[in-house]
């Protein structure tokens, strides 16, 4: 049965056919083939399924599609163009948002399968908080579970990340 | 882009342009997963091939890039990338010329399971011997081509060159066979399994391969990125979720919530099931094979809610002994006299050196059920016809998976092809079998493609536990602090063997023997008494203990918890600092030869000791000698560990809150002997991860239930460490290039006997991934009583325990 959903994901607008309740990361998954954000537990505990709502970083397996109705999504696979448009620029091929470079630089990920909340939060926290403390990150970060044990390298990320942004993108 | 094979059938573009319909047929897929269409061709099926051919283990591209057949899966862990560094090595190339072809039971050698911490240690001497033969006949090649001697032929990043003349490897045989066998010496040729696994290969610098001198790749610190990582950052790496099958269904298993004790308890009978039920939600289909419920829809949230509204009664799960004691029950049973006891190790005297020991201690230390519980719960795509299965799994065994899936199938294993993606990382064996075959199950009885998702509670309720482990420790000491002699006894139920699937299918029946698994190294190994014995003793697991297997670093963390603590109090009890007592006690190759030992220890545990001790900047003090009334208080402790042949020395600094309980690891430190470390850059990652989770799993791990079945079912029932708790991490590594590769050396009847040799065998490289897991709880315990001056025998050591042990001592 159509419904005259649409949602915009990433700059893009798409209409969704799943019904009204359904979460959005099912709709993301299954509809738009991202593959950002993830199925962890399904119950808003660990984060792996995280997404930018307007900016803000909610999970996405308990928050049904027709909620985010007139909203703007962005997902990891949008990080690289939400950098581009804080510096004003725009580019065919943006480069990867700073915390996506650190992540690489630092080598932080071992199975990766969480990191897409981790760096949806850090964004997050990135973007309202200039060089936060590491009291700061940690707290902002509490809510999201790794089991591989990356935090203490996630850490040492966001900090590289904070002062890239900080100097407004220059290395 | 690092070319990993899954990247070029599943970007962006690739979802796009054929609207998400990724896999079309069996054909095709062989055709992408090669690489090269002309190499594939004939690997499209009933592989994988005689391990001899050197075809068997990689393609030549005309591009001058070399394909790896991984032979060992990735996951997380960067063995992938550490098997490219060793087959680039052998060929001389450039990392950035490797493409990696994902493991597959159609395609890629069988070198045995991804576990153990083995694959650069074991698969890496094949993939080794492997490459050394394909660069012998890609240079006899290349003499035939240009008509120049081999012994006038060098070869660097793929360009063959000599006697003023040039080729490419991929101009010599690229998108062709090399149809190259390797000589014996190559030691490839395949042992028993199924299918055959390739023989052991070589050691790095053993003869026939190139000399560790002359390494630009291995043994660099920190050696080159991980090939994996950039996919995973930007969201274009597929893992076994993302997999889309035409007209594949989405599904859910439907099973008491927890499972209860291994019998009854994992083969629940269905009483009745009210298909409609579920009626009101459109094309649901409702799947039953014995007391095996499932349901599937087209989309995906229509499957979720129909699991949760399906209306199934189940008969009662039986009581569990354990509730409210665990080792209450464990004590009763062995009182009755059933828990058969076995020894496992018994040199020297162990009671007449107790006997005659100045002081001897007798304790017990206790360790509860922990989880696997990857953050990604199982999830499998099966596509399942009359005849023959296609499975995508995330699965760490693709070999046993294919087995397991034609088991309940009833196929033969050749029918059934096992490709691997990697998923949540799942640290062991956990429920991939149960979900592969359980996927495999709806799609025969749907008849259509499906994908299992596993929701949390199925995860975390039908977990293949780590086993929960007592342990009773007798040692002694003489008056100058040297340790005697030391007893341990080992109580835990055996390893299951038979999954859900198979029991509530009724495809098997349940097994329930064995004994109990026992690690035996850190029960003394450490250590140069030649008095030593270790007893297990097996509890009856059926309808008693909860399904438990292989988790990270198996029964180590358990039992260096014990043995690690015990060595501390000995200490104690000697008035001396335990860095010291270790120090004084710790085997050396001295001690192996006056004990006459089989296998020598080559310093390694002193090693890593002392480089334990320079790390945290040791302070010689008596444990616990410095206690203040303060309710926030610290603590150093450390502790031997090890686990796949490689030793390691833990170290912790704590803050404990006596009021809250609370046990704070804010710096953790590892010392690592991995004899030739061939990827630091890779072990030092695994190295923070392992510390991080084994520090977790001790400080608040534990599987709950009640009187009939597990209620850790999500992240809230069953905590783990949080960004909050984690330590800042210390890692040093002992690079070792002295030790021979196939054989630790032998002392037999007074003679001592370098079985192997440096210039016979190569270099030995031990594991890791697993072994800095063994031992952080332990080093964790030891800093609390440094803090506190009170034991804490008992992990995980929550808040509360905490708090009641110290209650009981009167600290708090």
């Amino acid at each position: 049965m159509a419904n005259s959903l649409r949602i915009k994901v990433n700059g893009l607008t798409h209409p969704v056919s799943a019904s009204l309740d359904t979460p959005l990361l099912y709709v993301l998954h299954n509809e738009l083939h991202l593959q950002g954000p993830r199925f962890g537990c399904g119950l808003a505990q660990c984060g792996a399924c995280s997404v930018l709502l307007d900016g803000k970083e909610i999970r996405s397996c308990v928050t049904p599609v027709a909620a985010v109705s007139g909203k703007k999504i962005t997902t990891l696979e949008g990080l690289p163009a939400t950098w581009a448009a804080l510096r004003g620029v725009t580019a065919a091929a943006p480069a990867l948002h700073p915390l996506q470079q650190a992540w690489i630089d630092v080598q932080v990920p071992h199975c990766g399968y969480c990191q897409n909340g981790m760096m949806i939060q850090a964004a997050d926290l990135l973007a309202t908080t200039k060089n936060p403390s590491e009291d700061q990150i940690k707290t902002a970060m509490n809510g999201h579970l790794c089991r591989c044990g990356t935090y203490p390298r996630i850490l040492t990320a966001i900090k590289q990340a904070a002062a890239v942004m900080a100097k407004g993108g220059a290395a | 882009m690092t070319g990993l094979l899954h990247e070029q059938e599943f970007s962006r573009k690739t979802f796009l342009k054929s609207g998400g319909a990724l896999i079309v047929g069996f054909s095709t897929i062989g055709g992408l997963l090669a690489g090269t269409a002309a190499a594939d061709d004939q690997f499209s099926s009933h592989g994988p091939y005689d391990p001899r051919q050197v075809d068997s283990w990689l393609v030549v591209n005309p591009d001058n890039t070399v394909g790896v057949k991984l032979t060992r899966v990735e996951l997380g862990q960067g063995s992938t990338t550490g098997l490219a560094m060793i087959t680039a090595e052998e060929l001389n190339l450039d990392i950035g010329q490797m493409r990696l072809i994902t493991s597959d039971t159609d395609i890629t050698p069988n070198t045995g399971t991804t576990a153990g911490s083995s694959s650069i240690q074991r698969a890496g001497k094949s993939v080794r011997a492997a490459a050394a033969a394909a660069h012998q006949a890609l240079l006899a090649l290349a003499s035939q081509k240009l008509a120049v001697p081999v012994t006038s032929l060098t070869s660097s990043r793929g360009v063959v060159s000599g006697g003023g003349k040039s080729v490419t490897f991929g101009e010599l045989v690229g998108g062709k066979l090399i149809n190259v066998q390797a000589a014996p010496g190559y030691n490839l040729a395949a042992t028993s399994g199924n299918p055959p696994r390739a023989g052991a290969g070589l050691s790095p610098g053993a003869p026939l391969t190139k000399p560790v001198s002359q390494y630009a790749l291995l043994g660099k610190d920190p050696g080159p990125p991980r090939v994996d990582i950039p996919a995973k950052i930007t969201g274009t790496y597929v893992y076994v979720h993302g997999i889309r099958i035409p007209g594949m269904l989405h599904g859910r298993i439907v099973r008491p919530r927890g499972q209860g004790a291994y019998g009854d308890g994992t083969n629940p009978r269905l009483l009745s099931v009210d298909v409609g039920s579920v009626s009101h939600i459109p094309n649901v289909k409702v799947l039953q094979k014995g007391n095996f419920l499932a349901v599937v829809a087209p989309k995906e949230y229509d499957a979720i809610q129909a699991a949760a509204q399906l209306k199934a009664r189940w008969a009662p799960m039986p009581p569990l002994p354990g509730v409210g004691n665990l080792w209450g029950a464990m004590r009763r049973q062995d009182s009755a006299g059933k828990a058969p006891a076995r020894i496992l190790v018994d040199t020297g005297d162990v009671d007449k050196a107790l006997a005659g020991a100045s002081k001897t201690l007798s304790q017990t230390y206790k360790y509860h059920y922990n989880g696997h519980m990857p953050i990604g719960p199982s999830c499998c795509v099966a596509d399942v016809t009359a005849t023959g299965a296609r499975i995508f799994s995330n699965t760490q065994d693709p070999y046993g998976t294919r087995s397991a899936v034609a088991q309940i199938l009833g196929l033969k294993d050749e029918q059934v092809r096992v490709t691997y993606y990697e998923g949540s990382s799942v640290y062991g064996s956990a429920p991939y079998n149960d979900a592969a075959q359980s996927a495999a199950v709806m799609s025969q009885l749907a008849k259509a493609p499906v994908r299992l998702q596993f929701m949390r509670w199925d995860e975390h309720g039908y977990d293949n536990y780590g086993p929960a482990q007592m342990m009773d420790i007798r040692a002694g000491i003489d008056a100058k602090g040297n340790l005697v002699g030391s007893e341990s006894v080992v109580f835990g139920p055996p390893y299951y063997s038979t999954t859900p699937a198979l029991a509530l299918t009724g495809v098997a029946e349940q097994n329930f023997s064995g004994t109990n698994h026992v690690d035996t190294t850190t029960t003394g190994t450490q250590y140069s008494t030649g008095n030593r014995r270790v007893i297990g003793k097996t509890l009856p697991l059926e309808n008693n203990y909860f399904k438990s297997i292989y988790l990270r670093a198996p029964q180590a963390p358990q039992t260096t918890f014990g043995y690690e603590q015990m060595i501390d109090e000995l200490a104690h009890a000697a008035n001396m600092d335990p860095y010291q007592f270790r120090l004084q006690n710790v085997a050396t190759l001295a001690s192996d030869r006056a004990n006459g030992l089989e296998t020598l220890t080559w310093d390694r545990w002193k090693m890593v000791v002392t480089r334990l001790g320079q790390l945290m900047q040791w302070q010689p003090k008596v444990a616990a000698s410095n206690l203040s009334s303060a309710n926030v208080v610290k603590g150093r402790g450390i502790a031997f560990g090890a686990y796949a042949g490689t030793m390691v020395a833990l170290g912790a600094d704590v803050t404990v809150n006596k009021k809250t309980g609370k046990i704070t690891c804010t710096h953790a430190y590892c010392a690592q002997d991995t004899g030739f470390t061939q990827y630091p850059g890779g072990i030092e990652n695994q190295a923070v991860g392992s510390m991080v989770q084994g520090a977790s799993r001790a400080l608040f791990e534990e599987v709950a239930f009640n009187k009939g079945n597990v209620t850790s079912l999500d992240w809230a029932t069953y905590p783990i460490m949080r960004f909050k708790d984690a330590p800042e991490i210390t890692f040093s590594y002992v690079q070792r290039t002295d030790i021979p590769g196939n054989s630790v050396g032998t002392v037999k009847n007074g003679t001592s006997t370098p079985a192997g040799s440096i210039a016979k065998d190569g270099i030995l490289s031990t594991g890791s991934g697993e072994p800095p897991t063994s031992a952080i709880g332990a080093a964790i315990a030891n800093a609390f009583f440094d803090a506190t001056g009170v034991r804490i025998r008992e992990a995980p050591m929550t808040t509360g325990r905490v708090r009641a042990v110290l209650r009981a001592a009167r600290v708090a």
